[in-house]
């Protein structure tokens, strides 16, 4: 019983530190004055001031919708890709399997932002001829950055393919089944803890990204929330802090929702007891 | 070949091949169907992507499309090569959106691409002629009004004299028909051109000054918003001795440095690319204005990178170990609370964060009643940067060790019972090794994030503070925003140098990457 108040009490200093921040934020978001000098911790009274301006004043909708759609698609496929490449990797030896691995881990070492000219010039051509995915286009960014994205997921992602026992996907194909299936039906369910997070984490660091979209999202359609809103912020820095605040809470939402929704594919012990002996 | 269903459990001898050829490529009707639908999409993306290169006649365009059409075809429309059908969008997008962006930094650190080096020499030349127009007695002269298309800014010129209208953009002059001519004898509106208010147009002041429309002999400049001119270059280039003269002067050029220098020495400001070999990665090491810091900032990466790898790691892994108990109550809620922090936008949370630092109406000075410049400091800002990156980063390690710790199959904690160890033996010796070994990629890759967290940094704190006597290099300056200053800052973009210094950032994070996988048990696992 001990350990367990100690435990609780561990939890909620974590918890607090977590937490404290984000708390000032909500108070600075219904802080009817609006502005970063009036803001406190605990709010001194509340309205929705700052929300109804942030609707009326800017394309706060468009922002949104272009964020979620560029953090969901951009998860969803990017660990799809990833899975794939990690069970080649995690269930066949081939010729090159070695290099592979180790230029995955070399390549996803650069960060993809330091490369924004030649990005630039590549996405320059790719509008020339295929609009869809060129500059100004949420589709092309989504591409770039599964592009980024793709390296370190499939490691990820490997690295729990090799704790699922290679004698499940075996026994599939004593009974006949093919390659794909045996990934299909055995492996993918049993990885979908790893499939949930991997996909958590690509979703989070999509939907913050700002360098690049900032440099490929300009036009008034395409614009994220991360770039949205820090234009807010470029030059009525005081007077819009209850606004931003707003725009901070709101582009949480996306994310906690998706962590609610994959985490009731965290479950424990799926593999236990599936191998006997 | 014979359809073997379950070919693993026939028995007919010396069917080897066919068994292991019929195992992965199984005859049945969705099988077929599956392949057929593969080699309609490969197809069909091939087509829609190669229709508009065809008819801008962009080989080098088409070369690539055909080369990946046929990697594609060559993976998936045969029965073998199967771990190539698995890696391959990895590949394609690794290639086109990692590797080439990298080699094409590396080509670009061997020129001087920047501010005045942008384009070929031919389009130097046209822009020293065009900005060197000047108003001379005589000078045609249009009625102007300004419009636009597809955002692109145009002279819409009516001249009275020859009663014609013209369209002028950067690229040249071109003779329009069917323009409207209102009072004045100015065009009031003319087919696929919008014609941009007064209050539009003066917004945009700046570029219409700028704009000149090149002629022969010179160029079209506006005077104010309705009126244009045509004026002489007073610069104009000579093929023949490669030079440029004018205004009793001759800059010759050099095509080392990629522009035109006069014997005096000075050079005309636009110039184009050239390749400068291995100059500007000598640069980095050499120029006295750069490598003067680059040890004492390297050191402060290094320490900033490790600190917050091994911070976060530790708060995040030993939250995951608090929550996992089976008697443990309000685990999914603690979870929830904890990971909020990664819920939030960062880049949002940075600049919050600054602003609670602050040392007149920040929520920390206030809430300690203190009076602290915690960003105005070497010690304190550091701090302060390494405190937001483990508020913001932990609850990542929280979320992949929880994973983690629910991977840790039971039986192990059981069989460690049995044997009778205590609970920080069964701690030590099991499930810290199996997390860690979970844990290994992604500190690793944690680690090469922080290395160049340029957010973290720069929204915080944005390098400084900075000594009063060197206003280059501040006390929490990673690599990376040292380098963006330097190649970014006042001198104007000069992308080569910053390629170059790129290349020198990627190439210490990679080494260091690599050298702490050998380390981990984890790369036992690529053998």
């Amino acid at each position: 019983m001990r350990t367990i108040v100690w435990r609780h009490a561990a939890a909620v200093l974590v918890t607090a530190f977590a937490v404290l921040p984000i708390v000032f934020v909500v108070s600075a978001a219904l802080n009817p004055i609006g502005t970063l000098s009036s803001a406190t911790l605990v709010p001194r009274g509340a309205g929705l001031g700052n929300l109804l301006r942030l609707f009326e004043e800017t394309h706060f909708w468009t922002w949104y919708r272009n964020s979620v759609v560029v953090a969901g698609l951009t998860a969803a496929l990017a660990v799809a890709v990833s899975a794939l490449a990690a069970y080649a990797f995690s269930r066949f030896r081939f010729a090159g399997r070695r290099a592979g691995l180790v230029s995955l881990l070399v390549i996803q070492a650069f960060p993809q932002f330091l490369a924004i000219v030649p990005l630039y010039v590549i996405f320059s051509a790719i509008s020339d001829n295929w609009p869809v995915f060129g500059l100004n286009s949420v589709w092309g960014v989504v591409l770039l950055y599964i592009g980024g994205q793709v390296g370190v997921n499939t490691w990820l992602i490997k690295g729990f393919f090799d704790s699922i026992p290679k004698e499940l996907d075996d026994a599939m194909m004593i009974d006949g089944c093919t390659h794909t299936q045996a990934f299909l039906r055995v492996v993918l369910p049993l990885a979908a803890p790893v499939l949930a997070i991997s996909g958590l984490l690509v979703f989070i660091a999509t939907i913050n990204e700002f360098l690049i979209a900032s440099v490929f999202l300009t036009g008034d359609d395409a614009r994220t929330l991360a770039v949205g809103l820090f234009g807010l912020l470029a030059d009525q820095r005081n007077a819009n802090f209850g606004m931003f605040a707003v725009g901070t809470l709101l582009t949480a939402i996306p994310t906690v929702l998706v962590f609610q929704f994959l985490q009731r594919y965290i479950v424990h012990g799926l593999t236990a007891g599936a191998v006997k002996g | 070949m014979t359809i073997t269903r379950n070919p693993a459990r026939s028995d007919r001898a010396g069917a080897g091949a066919a068994h292991s050829r019929a195992r992965t490529w199984p005859g049945s009707a969705t099988g077929v169907a599956v392949r057929v639908l593969a080699l309609g999409l490969i197809v069909g993306i091939a087509l829609w992507a190669a229709a508009p290169l065809v008819s801008s006649g962009d080989w080098t365009g088409m070369a690539i499309t055909a080369v990946a059409t046929g990697i594609a075809l060559w993976a998936y429309l045969t029965p073998r090569r199967l771990p190539a059908k698995y890696l391959l969008p990895t590949t394609f997008l690794l290639v086109a959106f990692q590797v080439f962006p990298v080699l094409y930094t590396m080509s670009l650190a061997l020129t001087n691409t920047g501010d005045g080096h942008l384009g070929t020499k031919s389009e130097a030349i046209t822009a020293i002629e065009t900005s060197s127009v000047r108003r001379e007695a005589g000078s045609a002269e249009f009625r102007l009004t300004v419009a636009e298309k597809d955002g692109a800014l145009v002279f819409l010129l009516a001249d009275p004299a020859k009663r014609a209208a013209y369209a002028g953009t950067e690229d040249g002059l071109r003779e329009i028909g069917g323009a409207s001519l209102g009072p004045g004898g100015r065009i009031t509106a003319a087919e696929g051109y919008t014609v941009l208010t007064a209050a539009q147009a003066s917004a945009r002041s700046a570029e219409i000054t700028a704009l000149a429309v090149p002629v022969k002999g010179g160029a079209i400049r506006s005077q104010g918003l309705t009126r244009a001119y045509q004026g002489r270059a007073a610069l104009a280039y000579k093929a023949g001795c490669d030079c440029v003269s004018g205004d009793g002067k001759i800059w010759r050029s050099d095509e080392e440095q990629g522009r035109f220098v006069a014997e005096d020495g000075s050079a005309l400001p636009q110039g184009w690319k050239v390749g400068v070999g291995l100059s500007n990665l000598g640069a980095a090491l050499t120029n006295p204005k750069i490598n003067a810091h680059f040890a004492g900032v390297f050191v402060w990466n290094l320490f900033y990178a490790i600190a917050v790898v091994a911070l976060t790691a530790a708060l995040g892994l030993a939250a995951a170990l608090v929550l996992h108990h089976p008697r443990m109550r309000g685990v999914r809620a603690y979870r929830t609370l904890i990971v909020l922090p990664y819920a939030m936008p960062a880049f949002a949370m940075l600049l919050v964060w600054r602003d609670m630092f602050n040392t007149d109406f920040g929520l920390i000075n206030r809430m300690l009643g203190l009076h602290t410049d915690w960003l105005g400091t070497p010690f304190t800002a550091r701090l302060s940067v390494l405190l937001v990156q483990l508020w913001l980063g932990f609850p990542y390690m929280f979320l992949v060790a929880t994973g983690a710790l629910q991977t840790i199959p039971r039986e192990y904690m059981e069989a460690a019972e049995v044997d009778g160890a205590s609970p920080w033996q069964r701690f030590r010796k099991v499930t810290l090794p199996l997390l860690l070994l979970a844990l290994a990629p992604l500190l690793v890759s944690s680690f090469a994030f922080n290395f160049n967290n340029f957010n973290g940094i720069f929204l915080v704190t944005s390098g400084g503070p900075f000594p009063s006597d060197n206003p280059t290099v501040g006390a929490t300056d990673l690599l990376i925003t040292y380098t963006f200053r330097l190649a970014f800052g006042q001198q104007g973009a000069q992308y080569g140098l910053a390629a170059a210094m790129s290349i020198y950032v990627y190439l210490i994070v990679a080494v260091i990457s690599i050298i702490g996988f050998r380390r981990t048990r984890a790369f036992k696992e690529v053998t």
